[in-house]
């Protein structure tokens, strides 16, 4: 694996396996009745979050405790940090107290790959989401949940999505979650169709290694899986679509449209949800839905990340799957 | 000593000559010339070209003297073989009266090292609401011709019309930066490929097409003269071919910057690759060099922009916009366009000296190498090969994308008037 984890781009197949099978490890740490590691006892990670995000955040901080680190949260938002060099000067600050990882979030972006390598910082750099950018972590934790309901026995282990058929629906143009799982559920081998709005699929998509499809309906039969992304309100007022009725009707998802979806299909969404506009409360509440597991299952991912980047070289559990890489 | 004898330059490329200059002139250029009386500078088969004259350069005096000041900003030039530069209005503050206009004259004479034409503010404090005032720019001791909002759009297409209108009366040209604004809003970086991957807000190619197209036709219906500022995109090309076979007086530049590099570039999120216009894309740039080559694209402007190492040293969407380019225009030039084969050095005489002259109205300089003309000169060692070190820049600005690149060519001598500015690649 790379020292950093800026995007889920720059993840192999193997490299992305590997964190997903140790992922399985570390959520059996959850079931324990002391659910903590000794795996970065004396490591210091540091949250830095240029950006609100209190799911994101205690989601990191979690995974990073229950492996025994000392936590810093550096949360810039409400400080006196404003101008853009404070990124710098940040990231110095945390290199003279000896900071072992950084995991950043940041509305620019870019942000966490300047920050691993304009030399400001020695540290691995984990990208907590930046701008319209990437959010690595989210797309594996997509990854680890989709593994678990669709490859089956033993959550999969040491296996990938192949032939998966993968269905992303919404605010592409500003998500960066959708970026990070094209790229990522690629790499795994799965088959992605991205459906949304013209307004909302960005000029050049036609690179990215995805099908794109303007009509929800006549995807959803051939659906594995169907992520709904999460549409922000003032993308209304932009003109990005006509009203939040008309969006609902054609990209929104509800019981009559799940009810197209094989059997096995499972929801997905980032969270938090905007019931009503792109997702009914009936298919939110549905055991279909995987929006509480994903949550979970965040934990480990990010637990799997920090060890493989910090902890490096020993197995984490006892699981010899780890040492062949 | 008031003579100098350049010996066996290429002048414009050519065969090897001497030229003779007496005082502030040239006083005769042929083979064999005679030392007596001059100082000799061997020039070793160097090219000699006229003063190059920059349309679009920003010296950030009065208002942001930590990038550049005239003085800076003059020696810059002087060391790129700039003898005249146009130094943009969007200062602090704006050049939009005769006072400031004057008073950045006034410091271009004072610096010495090459001559300082303002442009001025078409509206009051580039706001694009009400004109400013355009007549009085012009009868000012600095005797404003060229007018631009540049940094900023004259998105109003009546201010832009009554704009291109009122400056007929005294034979001006507004320069366009021709960016609509509302296509632009939270723009990063071309929109494409690459900015649907980065995740970057994206600048359209026809943010910058639709007002060059809306005001070639202006210009068409009042009968005026418009100058499109770095023009980046194919699709302009296409707009400025048609606007000049329809007749239309129109004059266009495009950078150095434009004519080489790519919005793949921005992939390492290094600010120093920002600037407005973004880097577009390698058929863009095929298509900008070729216009330069056919005429389409009359010139080469820098569009100069230096700012201070902590502006961009920091994440890509707190940087600000812009590149120093002064220092490697000509290098720029000659590796995409001469060596490419695309234009000869008379060509590159023409483009980045005579014709911004012309645009600018610019009396003195953009003048030919022969007898009786200004001595206004540079003379470039067109062999030389090294890797840009902005540790050597004259600008108080470092902000360069051709850190450690290799780029050809070295600007060794610069005559301002017969003065030299530069010498052995020094400044005087
Ligand atoms: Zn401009």
């Amino acid at each position: 694996m790379k020292r950093h984890l800026i995007s889920a781009a720059d993840l192999t197949r193997d490299d992305a396996v590997l964190i997903l099978d140790t992922a399985e490890e570390m959520a059996r740490v959850a079931d324990r009745p002391i659910k903590k590691l000794p795996a970065l006892r004396g490591r210091t990670v540091c949250n830095l979050f240029f950006e609100d995000s209190t799911r994101t955040r205690i989601s990191f901080e979690a995974a990073e405790k229950r492996l025994s680190a000392d936590v810093i949260n550096f949360a810039a938002k409400g400080s006196s940090v404003s101008k853009g060099e404070s990124l710098k000067d940040t990231a110095q600050t945390l290199e003279a107290m000896g900071v072992d990882a950084v995991v950043i979030r940041h509305s620019a972006s870019g942000a966490p790959y300047r920050l691993a390598t304009s030399g400001w910082i020695d540290a691995p750099v984990i990208n907590a989401g930046d701008g319209t950018h990437q959010h690595p972590t989210q797309a594996l934790l997509d990854a680890f949940t989709m593994r678990r309901r669709l490859v089956g026995p033993d959550a999969g282990l040491g296996q990938d999505l192949a032939g998966k058929r993968i269905t992303l629906v919404g605010d592409v143009l500003h998500s960066r979650v959708a970026r990070s799982n094209v790229a990522l559920l690629h790499t795994l081998g799965a088959e992605v169709t991205l459906v949304a709005p013209p307004t909302l699929v960005p000029v050049g998509v036609e690179t990215w290694p995805c099908e794109v499809s303007y009509d929800l309906d006549s995807v959803l039969p051939k659906s594995d899986a169907v992520m709904m992304l999460r549409v922000q309100r003032e993308r209304m007022n932009a003109a990005f679509f006509p009203t939040e009725r008309e969006y609902s009707r054609r990209y929104g998802l509800d019981g009559d449209r799940m009810a197209r979806m094989p059997e096995h299909a499972i929801v997905m969404h980032p969270g938090p949800m905007v019931r009503g506009m792109e997702i009914t409360a009936e298919v939110a509440d549905s055991d279909r839905c995987t929006v509480v597991e994903q949550v979970a299952n965040g934990v480990s991912i990010r637990m799997a990340v920090l060890y493989l980047l910090l902890g490096g070289n020993e197995p984490a559990l006892t699981n010899p799957r780890t040492e062949e890489k | 000593m008031s003579k100098i004898l350049i010996r066996g330059a290429k002048v414009l490329g050519g065969a090897p000559q001497d030229v003779l200059i007496d005082g502030e002139f040239i006083e005769a250029v042929g083979a064999g010339l005679s030392a007596e009386g001059a100082e000799v500078v061997e020039a070793d088969g160097k090219v000699l070209l006229p003063g190059l004259v920059d349309l679009h350069t920003h010296l950030r005096e009065p208002g942001r003297e930590d990038s550049e000041t005239v003085l800076t900003g003059t020696r810059a030039a002087a060391s790129g073989g700039y003898t005249a530069v146009f130094a943009m209005a969007n200062t602090f503050p704006v050049a939009d009266t005769a006072g400031v206009v004057e008073q950045v004259y006034r410091l271009g004479k004072e610096s010495g090292y090459c001559d300082v034409q303002p442009i001025g503010a078409v509206t009051v404090g580039l706001a694009g609401k009400k004109l400013a005032e355009l007549g009085a720019m012009h009868e000012s001791a600095a005797g404003v011709t060229v007018f631009s909002d540049d940094g900023k759009c004259v998105d109003d297409a009546v201010i832009m019309r009554r704009a291109l209108e009122y400056v007929k009366a005294f034979g001006g040209v507004v320069a366009q930066h021709a960016q609509e604004p509302r296509l632009t809003e939270g723009a990063q970086m071309n929109e494409g490929v690459v900015s649907a991957e980065l995740g970057l807000g994206g600048w359209p190619a026809v943010a910058e097409e639709s007002i060059i197209a809306r005001d070639v036709l202006l210009a068409e219906h009042v009968g005026s003269r418009v100058h499109i500022c770095h023009l980046s995109t194919a699709g302009s090309v296409e707009i400025v071919r048609w606007a000049k076979s329809r007749g239309i007086d129109v004059t266009a530049e495009v950078t150095p910057h434009h004519l080489l590099l790519t919005d793949e570039l921005v992939r390492s999120y290094n600010p120093v690759y920002k600037v407005n216009p973004p880097l577009r894309t390698e058929r863009d740039v095929l298509a900008l060099r070729e216009a330069l080559a056919d005429g389409t694209i009359d010139i080469v402007a820098t569009d100069h922009a230096p700012h201070p190492h902590e502006d961009k040293d920091c994440e890509w969407a707190a940087a600000a916009m812009g590149m120093v380019g002064l220092e490697t225009a000509l290098s720029v030039v000659q590796h995409t366009m001469v060596e490419t084969g695309l234009l000869d050095w008379a060509g590159v005489a023409d483009r980045m000296s005579a014709t911004p002259a012309r645009i600018g109205q610019l009396a003195g300089h953009g003048r030919p190498v022969a007898a009786g003309e200004p001595a206004n000169l540079t003379l470039v060692d067109s062999a030389y090969r090294g890797e840009v070190d902005p540790a050597g820049f004259a600008s108080r600005s470092r902000n360069t994308p051709y850190e450690g690149r290799e780029l050809p060519g070295r600007v060794t001598h610069t005559f301002l008037r017969g003065r030299k500015t530069l010498v052995d690649g020094k400044l005087a």
